[in-house]
């Protein structure tokens, strides 16, 4: 019987084969980058182009290395401005679109405040904020915040809106309060629609820490990866203005993996969206 | 399980039981102008399982509602004779409803969501444990506590439903076309389920439904309603023999009740001016 049962299984899958999706979807992209790498530096040392219109990779790693003193300070910075900025976005959508639709009325009076803030062009506002704001790390903080906080709050009030009719019934019927109705229906059905704020907000508050930085133009100790940027630019450090460039994309990087990651842990196991299909 | 087979239905003029909700000549006009109720009355007795039968727009689903307390009547009123009353005007925790969409929370386990009716009465969750795990076993979900709704089959999904809707020991249970939704076989095997529970518990039920098959096998009483404006076309009780079963389902009795509410269906349908 066993031998019949075990004739008629098809094969169990090796290592190989059970993790071949995962193996290639991880080697493919790198094989990419490191051809592009290679190519890059091959047509610098063919053509012998000078390092200050275009470094290669060696120059930019040298770089990267060498300036590390000069730059960590300064990326972390930047880290330091675009999380506080999430954080803050976070706290203020959430609270703000709550706020929007406790009624018609409040929406219609302030909802029109807040898309003539986010329609203005951060950099246009920036100035201001740098009059008023009592230091550049405050200044730089608002703008990032102003631009971050949209999208969460925009995303929050259609996922506070957009709650199924007949849960709500459910929830009247049951004479829930209130209080009860946002914390067990409308915030946990809202979570979907707060994710997605969350990674583009993630994205657009470290956008706006650098746009803000290079309206401000800050120098000295609390300077960020963007001051940086002109400062090389300015020294014509082309290799150092590579390195910061792709410090900057790997905090980018960090930050949408992060924001992926949160997304995923919340809704895996319960959400259309994190689901494989089975089939 | 064992239960008793000792018939439940009373037959007409047997002892009166004491009514459970009265509607007296509710109307509903809609903000859009349409009378969705025109004139209702219907006295509900404990115990009984009323069908809500009728063509679609004959305000039936606006009745369950309105008996819910969700939406108010514009003239009429609806009485609770033996419950408490609380503020609203509604006999808290008396009713419970059963929508056509199983309408479960997606981010709770079926724990979850059939501890929601005690969780929003401040029932901690430890002492809602084995009430819940029993309610779940009356619909044969023990197994499934831990289960997300996404992993269950549709009529698993309306089992919970149910759970949910009897886990606070209502006197009077609402379901507006749970079924419509189901394959047959489906909808065949939940219908058991209710007629069971509806026998072991004693609940009232009042039933809204499209099918004249599904209100002859369930109700012991049936209400045919008519469209536009909706309203009651025949109240008529419906008592049989025999136990409610799979052999009742081919017997001549059975034949009959459809033949008779089928009838007055299409009376009532015929009766429209269009």
């Amino acid at each position: 019987m066993a031998d019949t049962d075990t004739a008629l299984m098809p094969p169990k899958p090796g290592f190989f084969d059970r993790n071949r999706d995962t193996l290639l979807r991880t080697l493919i992209p790198i094989c990419v980058v490191v051809c592009l790498v290679l190519l890059w530096q091959f047509i610098i040392t063919v053509n012998s182009i000078p390092q200050y219109i275009l470094p290669g990779p060696l120059a930019v790693a040298n770089s990267l290395y060498n300036d590390w003193g000069t730059l960590s300070p300064a990326l972390w910075v930047t880290t330091q401005i675009t999380m506080q900025a999430l954080a803050l976005a976070l706290i203020g959508g959430v609270g703000i679109a709550v706020f929007l639709i406790q009624s018609k009325w409040i929406e219609t009076a302030f909802y029109p405040i807040t898309v003539i803030l986010q329609v203005t062009p951060i950099v246009a506002i920036a100035p201001l904020i740098l009059i008023y704001a009592p230091t550049t790390q405050v200044a730089l903080l608002i703008c990032a915040f102003l631009v971050a906080f949209f999208p969460i709050l925009s995303n929050m009030v259609q996922g506070l809106k957009s709650v199924d009719h007949n849960l709500l019934n459910l929830f009247d019927l049951y004479g829930a309060s209130r209080w009860q109705t946002l914390l067990y229906l409308k915030l946990p059905s809202s979570l979907p629609y707060f994710m997605t704020g969350l990674r583009i907000g993630g994205g657009l508050a470290l956008i706006a820490a650098v746009v803000a930085e290079f309206a401000a133009g800050s120098a000295g100790a609390g300077s960020g990866l963007a001051f940086r940027l002109l400062e090389s630019q300015y020294r014509l450090n082309i290799p150092r203005l590579f390195a910061a460039l792709i410090l900057l994309s790997l905090l980018g990087v960090v930050i949408f993996a992060i924001t992926s990651f949160i997304s995923w842990f919340f809704l895996h196991r319960w959400h259309e969206s994190s689901l494989k299909r089975e089939n | 399980m064992s239960m008793s087979q000792a018939p439940l239905i009373p037959a007409p003029g047997e002892t009166r039981r004491r009514p459970l909700v009265v509607m007296h000549s509710v109307s509903k006009m809609f903000s859009s102008g349409t009378l969705a109720l025109s004139d209702m009355s219907l006295t509900v007795e404990g115990g009984e399982f009323v069908s809500l039968l009728g063509p679609s727009g004959c305000g039936k689903s606006t009745a369950l509602r309105i008996i819910a307390g969700l939406g108010d009547v514009s003239t009429g009123t609806i009485d609770w004779p033996s419950s408490r009353i609380n503020s609203k005007g509604l006999p808290e925790g008396d009713i419970s409803f059963v929508f056509q969409e199983p309408t479960l929370m997606p981010w709770q386990t079926v724990f979850g969501n059939v501890y929601l009716p005690l969780k929003l009465r401040g029932v901690s969750k430890s002492a809602a444990r084995d009430e819940i795990m029993k309610t779940l076993a009356t619909v044969g979900l023990q197994d499934f506590a831990d289960a997300y709704p996404r992993e269950l089959s549709g009529g698993m999904k309306m089992r919970v439903s149910i759970a949910r809707a009897l886990v606070t020991k209502p006197k009077l249970l609402l379901m507006d076309e749970p079924f419509a939704a189901l394959d047959e076989i489906t909808r065949q095997k939940l219908n058991d389920d209710v007629l069971r529970l509806w026998r072991e518990t004693g609940i009232t039920v009042i039933f809204v439904t499209h099918s004249v098959f599904e209100s002859a096998y369930l109700s012991n009483r049936i209400v045919v309603m008519k469209a536009r404006p909706g309203r009651v076309h025949a109240d008529f009780p419906l008592v049989t023999s025999l136990e409610r079963d799979a052999r009742y389902r081919t017997s001549e009795e059975y034949r009959q009740a459809c033949e008779k509410v089928s009838t007055m269906l299409i009376e009532a349908i015929g009766g429209e001016e269009h």
